[in-house]
């Protein structure tokens, strides 16, 4: 029994070095830079102490990109949220071909998002111009994604029309647990749809709720893929995504170590968000 | 309500499949830009053209030198899926069946916790990490695909693992079998939902990402279907259709994959996502 034992440890060993090797030891490498002025190229480099965090607390850019990160993962997890509920109750209702329509809807969940985004692109700045042109909407027929005022709308569209497949099937999971006898007894008792939705259905997929939640907005948070594909930050930095601000700024801008400063703050932020969403909607979950 | 139940609510069923076009639209476009000539397409986008020209996958797959691209996001992620379902189902393994001594608790907990690094902080230092080990290149992506699958395939292989009775190890090692014997003709046989969710979902995730293979894969020509479109787009300006077809091309195999596979892939996620 000592040899299982000793077999155990060796099963497990080589994945704690290795990820410790490859996920810990950057994180902290990263710490590590990020108190330094290496521009990411030159043999040396010297220790600052903290004036890259001072002056990231005092980048303009740096704030844009946070602002825009935020309210496009808030806005964009609640549309998805919304949508994706609205389908999959469509989706649990008595239809025809429920299977087939599943089967769709789920499809984006399985394609690349950055080449959604290149399709998507060619819809924003070709097909709608020239649909709003036929039609004599001239005000209408631009591309959106060249404009400060909406190229982030573009961006919201081509994250929501991928991101909802998942939630959908998610929720339409969710959906799926609650016995039907709860419905024919709230429907004796002369509940409305919307009072049934409220009282019987949304309690009943919370947990589901909170998984959907967490997971859109930390992989909103994250955004890269659409931004490269539609806007690359742009026009005038409008769509900087903070992902991808630390990757263009840090490999080619030459400030490898202040990028490294910026993403330790990041870091701290997005599990301060992540334990507040969980500890706050199962807290919700339980009062339901 | 007896009626009720039994006959199909056609009001939502339109509504949804109204929804459904939402979903198909861009791929409809996307088919019908690519089989087109410029002249057709500037005619009109969206109408089924008289003649289809196939020719354009000919070009665009010469332009893109797609075979290569495809060789090597095949490789990749089949290796990937391979290496992270013989590993990472052992090291689950060891976890759930000593979960209450410290330093493997200690260790799913490690494991989890990292599911709350977001991966920017992690960006800038493995792109040196990984050129100073030399890999920069396939295997290197392959090795950071199994490792960091582990983070989340952890809470997978325990989570399923506790529902299979150690009676059952036990028994085979009473036989005589060892820890490895035991698991390899007892146990990873009996994992095969969870192998396939696994599976799926690194699949997935190998052969869509984009991130990984932009900063990892230090040539060209190591390119993955992903990294190689944008390869394309930031070096040449092309028409539309052979740009489309090309897109049409790096989506193609996920689809025919989903088409053939889609109870598994729709059920492997949501296990992936409730557990």
């Amino acid at each position: 029994m000592k040899k299982n034992a000793r077999i155990f440890y060796m099963m497990v060993i080589p994945a704690f070095v290795m990820f410790f090797g490859f996920h810990t030891f950057p994180v902290l490498l990263g710490i590590f830079y990020s108190f330094t002025d290496w521009n990411g190229f030159a043999q040396n480099y010297d220790f600052v102490g903290f004036k890259n965090y001072l002056n990231v607390f005092k980048d303009e850019s740096i704030y844009a990109a946070y602002g825009f990160t935020f309210q496009f993962a808030i806005l964009t997890t609640v549309i998805v949220n919304v949508v994706s509920l609205t389908v999959a109750m469509g989706l649990n209702a008595r239809i025809k071909f429920k299977n087939f329509f599943r089967g769709i809807y789920f499809l984006p969940n399985v394609l690349s998002l950055l080449i959604v985004g290149y399709i998507f692109n060619y819809i924003f700045s070709n097909m709608l111009p020239n649909f709003f042109e036929n039609i004599q909407m001239k005000d209408w027929a631009f591309n959106i994604l060249g404009t400060t005022e909406w190229a982030w709308l573009g961006i919201v569209i081509v994250t929501v029309w991928q991101a909802t497949a998942f939630n959908i099937i998610l929720y339409l999971a969710g959906l799926q647990t609650i016995p039907t006898d709860m419905y024919e007894a709230s429907s004796i008792d002369g509940a409305s749809k919307w009072k049934e939705f409220w009282h019987i259905t949304f309690p009943m997929i919370a947990p589901f709720f909170t998984i959907n939640m967490v997971l859109s907005m930390k992989n909103f948070l994250m955004a890269f893929d659409q931004i490269v594909a539609l806007t690359s930050g742009g026009p005038a930095k409008s769509t900087m995504s903070i992902s991808y601000l630390i990757y263009t700024d840090g490999f080619s801008g030459g400030s490898f170590a202040y990028q490294s400063a910026n993403s330790v703050i990041y870091f701290v932020v997005i599990v301060i968000i992540s334990i507040v969403q969980l500890k706050y909607l199962q807290r919700r979950e339980m009062n339901l | 309500m007896i009626t009720r139940a039994k006959t199909a609510n056609w009001t939502i069923t339109l509504l949804i499949a109204a929804g459904s076009l939402i979903v198909l639209f861009p791929l409809y476009m996307t088919v019908m830009i690519a089989v087109k000539s410029p002249a057709q397409i500037a005619e009109s986008v969206l109408a089924i053209p008289a003649e289809w020209h196939w020719s354009n996958f000919a070009e665009a797959v010469r332009m893109t030198n797609f075979g290569h691209a495809f060789k090597n996001s095949f490789i990749v992620t089949l290796l990937a899926v391979v290496l992270t379902i013989l590993t990472n189902s052992f090291v689950g393994y060891a976890v759930a069946r000593n979960i209450k001594k410290r330093f493997f608790k200690f260790l799913y907990y490690y494991f989890v916790s990292a599911l709350f690094v977001p991966f920017p902080i992690i960006m800038l230092p493995i792109v040196k990490e990984m050129a100073y080990f030399n890999l920069n290149n396939h295997t290197g992506l392959i090795v950071l695909y199994v490792v960091y699958g582990i983070a989340f395939n952890m809470f997978l292989y325990v989570g399923y693992l506790r529902s299979l009775p150690t009676e059952l190890d036990e028994a085979a090692m009473i036989d005589g079998a060892s820890v490895w014997q035991t698991f390899w003709k007892v146990i990873f046989p009996l994992l095969g939902p969870i192998n396939a969710t696994v599976g799926i979902l690194t699949c997935i995730w190998a052969w869509n990402d984009f991130l990984l293979p932009l900063i990892i894969l230090s040539k060209p020509d190591m390119a993955t279907l992903p990294l190689a479109q944008y390869i394309f787009q930031s070096r040449f300006s092309v028409s539309y259709n052979y740009a489309f077809a090309s897109y049409l091309m790096a989506l193609l195999p996920m689809v025919l994959v989903y088409l053939v596979a889609q109870r598994w892939i729709i059920n492997g996620v949501v296990q992936g996502a409730v557990k």
